[in-house]
């Protein structure tokens, strides 16, 4: 029913889609007991559409180059307001990750200058960047971040892609403990990447602020931070904000998640042995009990 | 019941040695010659899966502790440092993180299991209520766990579960600022929750060892009822109760598996993601799900005193449930009516525990009053006049009968729930 619904709501022009989904969500909310008061889906915006990411599922594996153009996008565009304080240059080239070389890491690292110090005569000073050093933040603090920003402080990326969700509701969420879906994160940053619309009629959107279809009471500071064409692809890849998006929200699922291939890998591992042993206990068990059940 | 040593040693250092302390004896009385009623189904595994729970807890908890910090400037990156830098830290976190959750699934199925089959009553009444403490200290561990990584969650998870004792008048506001060392949740309370933490698992593990002595001298409750009465209705706890634990054990892994690896956040909440900050309150602040049942009580109430008096009775009448019960049969197999009402009460607690996510209003807090209501109502009104009025099915006269008479038969209504235990 959430893929029916999905897909429905992509083609749908956006007030419909809002129609459409407010429906469906009371109507599943009546069936689970008639106790849906009608305020409940206000408080959201409208739900993100479920994307289909490499690294989702049993076997899912981040998607290297979508890695490294995701890094482009954040160097070029979103770094410049948005820290990322616990991703260090080093894990650029970590397995896992967007495993850039080392030489690659270090000349990123080095095209940056990171306050050290104090030296002998007790001075702090500048140094190009090295492997160990984390990603500088673009603000020396928070009030100097929302000085700049309209009194927004642009969130830290380090662990944002798993700080973001959505409200999946009755039963759709017990639907995602077989699933496995644990993309709300990636998913809400996509929607709300390209959910910079028009505001519909008789909304008036805040000075400062931009109408967003998908950000919780739709008024949100940051401007749409990326348009088509501003980043330059190397390898062909469309120009386009979707594509922009999608491979942005990749790479910060892996600063949040750097670890996940090994996680899914080892788990496969972890199952296969406890499935196999599980189904040797089983046969011993009745070998054992054999005797008891038949006096 | 637990029987005498029968073990004999023949090597001479273990005759010296258990001559002066007879330990290897202890064990093998406890956990080899142990007699356990033969009828045991699955949901009997749950024990063991406890105790190997309570194991993975602790020895999770001491590695995480050797890279943690607990200190609210340094807190949160050091448990993102577990899960970054530190080998295989992203694992002992996420197991430690879902074990507990883990920990309280298999705790509610035990617990749902006593309930059923009337293990509280005579002469069990201690070991019922040994066990309602390890689960108040469970809870109390676990809220303060969920505090250390010093998310937004934590935070304000921490801020309105010791707000609950300003409620208590007079004293109220005093217990809390001595709570929290302070004036708010802060770097005081983030320590002493940690010290706490720390401590109350060996707390339970203490409640734990009287829980298994109670359990050795009354012996196991089985899903007859009826105690065992010759050597015909027990099997030797080794190799019978091992190896079906052990197989609960695995299974219980698998499961256990299937969320550390594969979606390791979802029984947490993504707010916890955003490092605590006093000045922004979360939209919605939800606790841990294995609370949302008694946060739905403590929100149906209108007044805040009485809300906080109905969480903690809900868990205080579960105390008094061996006399609350008047019915002369212990298991709820031969209780007709005791079923209906017990699937109800599950099906209660479960609707508490969907509205305790729900945001407090509108019909939300008319349902949560009903549900309430009905969950006081069942230990308070129908367990005691369940006993007078329902008419008991006929129960076997022994653990063997019920077992040998039904062989050949379609299974029977005592191991409906469990797989494979056809008698």
């Amino acid at each position: 029913m959430n893929k029916l619904m999905s897909s429905l709501s992509s083609i749908a022009p956006l007030a419909l889609r809002r129609g459409l989904i407010g429906a469906a969500v009371a109507g599943a909310l009546v069936l689970a007991g008639g106790l849906a008061p009608a305020s409940a889906q206000e408080h959201g915006g409208t739900k993100p559409h479920r994307e289909s990411w490499s690294f989702a599922g049993p076997f899912g594996k981040y998607d290297r180059a979508q890695l490294q153009r995701g890094f482009q996008v954040f160097k070029e565009v979103c770094s410049s307001c948005h820290s990322a304080h616990l991703l260090a240059f080093r894990n650029l080239a970590q397995p896992g990750g967007p495993q850039f070389s080392e030489e690659q890491a270090k000349v990123v690292a080095e095209g940056y200058q990171i306050q050290d110090g104090p030296n002998d005569a007790g001075d702090m000073f500048d140094r190009p960047g090295r492997l160990s050093d984390h990603w500088p933040s673009p603000f020396p603090n928070e009030q100097a971040a929302r000085a700049s920003n309209g009194g927004a402080y642009p969130p830290d990326f380090s662990t944002l892609a798993k700080a973001r969700t959505y409200e999946v509701g009755f039963p759709g969420f017990l639907i995602d403990i077989f699933t496995q879906y644990q993309e709300q994160g990636p998913d809400y940053i996509h929607a709300l990447l390209n959910g910079y619309v028009d505001p519909p009629e008789g909304v008036t959107v805040p000075e400062g602020a931009h109408y967003n279809a998908y950000f919780p009471g739709h008024a949100i500071k940051m401007p749409q931070p990326i348009s088509a064409d501003q980043v330059t692809y190397t390898d062909g890849t469309p120009q386009t904000v979707d594509q922009y998006s999608r491979d942005v929200t990749a790479f910060m699922m892996w600063v949040a998640e750097p670890h996940l291939e090994a996680r899914k890998r080892i788990g496969f591992q972890v199952m296969v042995f406890l499935i196999i042993f599980a189904g040797l206990l089983y046969f011993t068990k009745k070998k054992v009990w054999k005797a008891v059940h038949d006096h | 019941m637990s029987g005498h040593a029968t073990f004999e040693p023949k090597n001479p250092a273990l005759k010296w040695f258990e001559s002066r302390l007879p330990l290897v004896g202890l064990i093998h009385s406890s956990f080899v010659a142990y007699p356990t009623p033969r009828n045991l189904n699955y949901w009997w595994t749950f024990g063991g899966i406890l105790s190997l729970m309570l194991v993975c807890q602790i020895v999770s908890g001491v590695v995480l502790v050797m890279h943690y910090t607990p200190h609210v400037t340094l807190a949160f990156d050091s448990v993102e440092h577990i899960m970054r830098d530190v080998s295989y830290g992203w694992l002992i976190r996420y197991i430690h993180a879902n074990g507990a959750s883990m920990f309280f699934i298999a705790v509610y199925i035990h617990m749902f299991r006593g309930l059923y089959y009337g293990s509280y009553k005579a002469p069990r009444e201690v070991l019922w209520i040994l066990g309602c403490i390890i689960y108040l200290l469970m809870m109390a561990t676990a809220f303060m766990g969920y505090v250390l990584p010093w998310g937004q969650m934590s935070f304000w998870g921490a801020t309105v579960i010791t707000n609950l004792f300003s409620a208590f008048p007079v004293v109220g506001p005093t217990i809390v600022e001595w709570l929290w060392g302070g004036f708010a949740v802060d770097n005081p309370t983030l320590n002493r929750f940690f010290s706490l933490h720390y401590l109350l698992p060996f707390m339970i593990a203490g409640v734990v060892v009287l829980h298994v002595w109670a359990l050795h001298v009354v012996g196991q409750n089985n899903p007859t009822g009826v105690e065992p009465k010759t050597p015909k209705d027990t099997v030797p706890f080794t190799p019978y109760a091992t190896i079906k634990d052990s197989l609960g054990m695995v299974v219980f892994l698998i499961f256990f598996s299937w969320f550390l690896f594969y979606i390791p956040n979802y029984l947490g909440h993504a707010d916890n993601y955003i490092p605590a900050n006093p000045l922004v309150t979360p939209a919605h602040i939800v606790p841990e799900w294995y609370y949302l049942p008694f946060y739905a009580m403590l929100r149906a109430i209108p007044s805040k005193l009485g809300g906080v008096l109905t969480m903690f009775s809900a868990i205080i009448v579960l105390f008094f449930v061996p006399w609350l019960d008047t019915s002369k049969v212990r298991s709820g197999v031969y209780r007709p009516l005791f079923k209906q009402f017990f699937w109800i009460w599950v099906a209660v607690c479960i609707g508490l525990g969907w509205l305790g996510a729900k945001p407090a209003e509108g019909g939300y807090i008319i349902a949560g009053r009903i549900l309430t209501f009905w969950y006081f109502a069942h230990f308070l009104i129908i367990l005691p006049l369940l006993g007078l009025f329902e008419k008991p099915k006929a129960v076997p006269a022994s653990i063997t009968e019920s077992v040998l008479g039904k062989k050949g038969s379609a299974p029977a209504s005592v191991g409906a729930q469990a797989p494979q235990t056809k008698g």
